[in-house]
Order: structure tokens, then sequence, then C-alpha cells
């Protein structure tokens, strides 16, 4: 709460002073003090009309640390980790995205992700809440093994919940014990 | 000028009405009976004279709740003219003669304030006794809860025990993508939503005076315990919010404290919380997932869901916290415990064969029964009384609830002709 308010202030802060810094300080004096009527003065000297200055801001062309997030090509566009029956251990097969996700969090301090861990309909939904905060628990750890921060990851748990497969066969369950990977903005 | 408004407005508002009616009808719970007690008692419950002034005749909605017990069997009687009354001299060799047991006569009088005046008298023809009665004065609304109250008292004079007709019950409904947390009486009528989200809603709790619902939430998405008070005289309370999940919220006997699931330490771990969120303490400290606490009826002991052991058994400790015991042993597969309102039995969820079923366990004798023969049961909660389990169970793939009483004999499958319904909390008495 203090830490954004802090950063909020900054940001304003930051936005005062850029308006102050395009204050053009040599053209000073107030418009208006001599009144001309145009061509009134016959010989008047002619000036190029100065555009006024204004300190421009442009983000767009800067890439965002999540502008490639979401690319195929980019390994960090995998989110999901899927496990087998009442197992939480993380698969050969995902280890590379889950270290791809903690340098990306280790070279971008800022970040922040939520990795929701699920589970398949068979059983308590409440014991299922524990097995997939089991789940994304165990994402968590090795994210912070690899060089992430605890500030930067919340663990949670869907449970049963939010099934990606309304199915009920072991094609569907398969699809649903995963973990989740979301970063800020994202959820 | 008003009254102009008035009657432009009518027309508009009437078709929204009937269609508010209509979505709401939709989503009422209907209840069959599917299996009833070996011994019933046969009860003639006569039309009450006069209640036809009522927008719905009381007697029947007081035949429907003894017949919905399992516990008796109401005889057809054909319309007496002139009908009856609580008043009238009661023949009990006719009503012997006609295998009525009991018999429950009544009439209604309109006031001349606009209410009425019920009054009834319940007879046991056997022994030829009056065993008396109850008047009710009643606005137009409130028929459906006299006739509640009616039920009530035929009940439990002729059971001995407590009666739960005029409890309510909460239970989670998911329509597409829409979950609503709603509340109805006992019978499935009066159904309303507490909460209606895009974001599911589990474990609905209710606090001891009836007054709150506690529950999961996860609009955040992530799971977060609330507390809802249902008269909406206080804004809703988050009870539980921490980093991680939050879960599983159970009531202390008193109402001062909730027992909750969190994760914020690392791993599913009980832990006690005041219903306004303060004054947290961690209570089980095991390397694997606690959930599911669930206190005693005398707030000394909470039961609870572990996997310590290697697989999710029941257990139970002091609700102060120190060592657990473990209490469930046949089976890889012991959730969801809740223990029955006298404290002697306790019912979970129990995996065998891949089916998933309600087993009661009685404390004392450690015999245990399972109750139903469906296979994927979730969620049971005792009635007040201790008399019914209700619980959430697939039926022809959606997903009903099931009222079970604790000999496995009566059973009533209540569902919902759009949607699934899951989650069910039968609510405490409110008398």
């Amino acid at each position: 709460m203090r830490a954004a308010w802090i950063a909020s202030f900054a940001s304003a802060l930051s936005l005062v002073l850029a308006a102050c810094a395009s204050t053009p300080t040599e053209e000073q004096s107030p418009a208006g003090v001599e009144e001309r009527k145009p061509g009134a003065q016959p010989g008047a000297q002619t000036q190029p009309v100065k555009p006024p200055t204004v300190a421009r801001i442009d983000l767009t062309g800067k890439p965002s640390p999540t502008s490639g997030l979401k690319d195929p090509n980019n390994i960090l566009s995998r989110r999901s980790i899927f496990y087998e029956l009442d197992k939480f251990d993380i698969k050969d097969q995902f280890k590379d995205l889950v270290e791809a996700h903690a340098r990306f969090l280790r070279d971008n301090p800022g970040m922040r992700m939520l990795i929701q861990g699920n589970t398949d309909e068979r059983g308590s939904r409440e014991y299922n809440v524990g097995l997939g905060q089991r789940r994304s628990e165990g994402v968590k750890r090795m994210l912070l093994l690899l060089g992430a921060k605890e500030a930067q990851i919340e663990s949670v748990s869907l449970g049963e919940e939010k099934p990606r497969d309304e199915g009920h066969n072991e094609e569907a369950w398969a699809k649903n014990r995963r973990s989740d990977i979301m970063y800020q903005g994202e959820y | 000028m008003r009254r102009l408004a008035t009657a432009l407005a009518l027309p508009l508002f009437l078709p929204l009405c009937l269609l508010l009616t209509a979505s709401s009808a939709s989503a009422q719970l209907s209840i069959e009976i599917t299996g009833a007690g070996a011994q019933r008692i046969p009860i003639a419950i006569v039309p009450f004279a006069g209640e036809g002034a009522l927008v719905q005749a009381i007697s029947a909605v007081v035949r429907a709740d003894l017949e919905r017990s399992g516990l008796f069997r109401t005889l057809e009687v054909p319309p007496l003219n002139p009908a009856p009354t609580e008043a009238a001299a009661v023949n009990y060799a006719e009503w012997r003669s006609r295998l009525a047991d009991a018999l429950v006569l009544g009439s209604v009088a309109a006031r001349p304030d606009g209410r009425f005046e019920v009054r009834f008298k319940l007879f046991d023809t056997v022994k030829g006794a009056d065993l008396s009665g109850v008047a009710y004065t009643l606005s137009r609304e409130q028929v459906r809860a006299t006739a509640h109250r009616i039920a009530d008292y035929v009940y439990e004079k002729l059971t001995g025990e407590k009666s739960v007709f005029s409890t309510r019950i909460a239970y989670v409904v998911k329509l597409g993508s829409r979950y609503e947390l709603q509340i109805a009486d006992a019978d499935g009528a009066n159904a309303d939503y507490a909460l209606r989200s895009n974001e599911p809603i589990i474990s609905p709790a209710w606090s001891p005076d009836g007054s709150r619902i506690a529950y999961v939430s996860f609009e955040q998405k992530k799971p977060v315990v609330y507390v809802h008070w249902l008269d909406g005289s206080r804004p809703r309370q988050i009870a539980a919010n921490f980093k991680g999940s939050n879960s599983a919220p159970a009531w202390a006997p008193d109402g001062s404290r909730l027992a909750v699931s969190l994760s914020r330490d690392g791993g599913s771990q009980i832990y006690l919380v005041n219903p306004d969120g303060s004054g947290v303490r961690r209570l089980t400290q095991s390397g694997g997932i606690d959930t599911e606490p669930v206190f005693s009826p005398d707030g000394q002991t909470l039961y609870f869901t572990s996997d310590r052991g290697g697989s999710p058994q029941i257990y139970r400790m002091p609700a102060n916290g120190g060592e657990a015991q473990r209490v469930t042993f046949d089976g890889s597969y012991n959730v969801s415990p809740r223990i029955s309102p006298d404290g002697r039995s306790l019912a979970y969820i129990a995996r065998s064969g891949g089916r998933f079923q309600v087993a009661v366990l009685d404390l004392a004798t450690r015999q245990v029964q399972v109750i139903t023969d469906s296979d994927k049961d979730e969620s049971p909660s005792f009635a007040p009384n201790g008399r019914m389990i209700l619980l959430a169970t697939i039926n022809l793939g959606r997903g009903v609830l099931s009222a079970v009483s604790t000999d496995g004999r009566v059973k009533q499958r209540l569902t919902i002709s759009a949607g699934d319904v899951r989650e069910p909390a039968w609510g405490p008495f409110t008398r």
C-alpha cells in the first residue's frame, strides 16, 4: 500500500518535472504586451511562426517488457504446466519453460506473476483447492530457486473450479491438472 | 398527474414482472421423493375451513412437508361439507376406520386489519386424544411460513424430535458461466441469491445463529473467504484474503471465530480467524494439505482432512491446537468431515472403487455405514436435527442435491430445471 503510494507520488512528480522542463525559458515575454495589427505597420518585420514546444513522451515505440510474452515464437508465451494424476512435480518437458520465466522475472524485478494451480474434477472441492495450491507452490519454489524474488510471485489455487476442458474423461482431466502462469495486467 | 404516470408505467412494468417471475421460477428447486421410511405414520390433514381465502392452501403445504420427511403417509381426504374445524367434536372411531393414526383439523378466518388468523388442532385417533394446537396471525405473504410452523408442531408432537420445516438451505447454482449462491426454504421455495458472480463460489457455511454465511468466492481470481450478512444490515466482510489461497470456512459453535485453510505460509494449513479477518492464528504444522476443518458441536474439537499420512484422511485435534489423531482408516480417500448435531457421528465422503459416497461413522462403536447409492457425492451437510444429510451428487450428468436420512432409507432429490446445483449447506434452527 505504502509502496504503491510512493510509486504513484513519484510518477506524479516526474510528470511535473517533465512539464517544467518543457517550458521554454528564453521566451518568457508575455504575449499581448505589444499589440500589433497585422499590416498596420508597413515594413514590419516578419517572423517565422514558431510552433509551441511540447515535451513529448512516446511509449508506443519502446518495447514493453510484456510485449513479447504472447509471441508464439517466444518460450514465455508457454504458460501451462501439466501434471500426472495426484502429482505435483514438474515434468522434464516443462522445465525449460519454468527456467525461461525465472530468467524473465530475474531480468525484470518490477514484474509480478500469479500462478494458479488447478485439478481435475474428481474428489472434494476443498481438498482439490489444496492439491492445486501444492502444484502452484511447486512452480513458485522452482522459480525462486532460479533467482526470482518472493515478492514477485503469488501462488494460488482454483482447485477443480476452472476446468479448461469440461469433459468427464481422462483426456479432459489431463488438460485440467495444470498450473497457469499469468503476468501483472493479465489477471 | 401522478396517478396518470402510474397508469402509464403499469403496462410497461407488468411484462417485466412476469419475466422476473419466470426466470426465478426456472431457478426454483424441485424436490422429488425417491425413498421413504419403513414405518410411516398415516395422517389425515383435512383441508382447513376457509383456506380458499389465502394465496395458497395452507393444508397442502403442511401435507407436502410431512410427506417429504419420509416419516408420514398423508391420506387422501375427500372434501367434507361442511369442512370440519379444529373446534369440531372428533369421531375418533371414524378416522381410525379410515386408517388414520393422526388427524389435523384447522380453519382460516380473515381479520378486519386485512390479516388472517389460522387455528389448528392435532388429534391422536388411536389414543382418542386431543394433542392441542396453536393459533397464528399472519399476513398474506406468511402462508408458507405458517404452514411450516404447523408441520413443525405436528412432526415434533408425533415423533418427539425437533423439526426442520422452518429452516433454510444454501447452495450454489451454476447457470452457464454464472454462479449464484442461493438461499431457499428447506422445501426449495422462496429461493433468492445472496451472491451472483462470473467466478466460482464454494463452501457456504451458516453462522450458528443463521444471520451470516461464510463462503469462498473466486471473484479476485483466487479463493478468498467472505462473511455475508443475509439481512444486509452490514456490508460483506473479508474474513481471509492473505497471500495465496484462503478457503474452507467453518464457524465455531459460538459464532466468534472461523476455522479456515490458508496457504499464506506455504502449503494449505488450518488457522483460526475472527469473522472480520482479524486475529489470525495458525493451528496445524504439517507438511501435508490440511483443510476442511469443522468444529464439534461443543466447540472443543476440530475435525479436518489431511494427507500428512500419504493419503487424504480425517483427523481430529483440540480446537485450540495440539496433537492430531487419525479418525478414518479404511480406504485411501476419506474427506469432507461433518459432525452430527449431537456430536455422536461423523459423515464424510469415502472413495471406494472409484465411487465417492457418503459414509457415516458412529464415533462410539466405530461402525461405518455407506448411506448413498450414487457415486459422485460431495459436500455432505447435516440437517440441524441430525435426521437427514443434504449432499451434492451427479444425476444424468447434472449437478443435483440429494437429501438422505442418516439410516439411508428416506431419499429426496432436489433439482433445478436449468443448471447445476451443488455445495449445499443446511441452515440452523431459527426459533
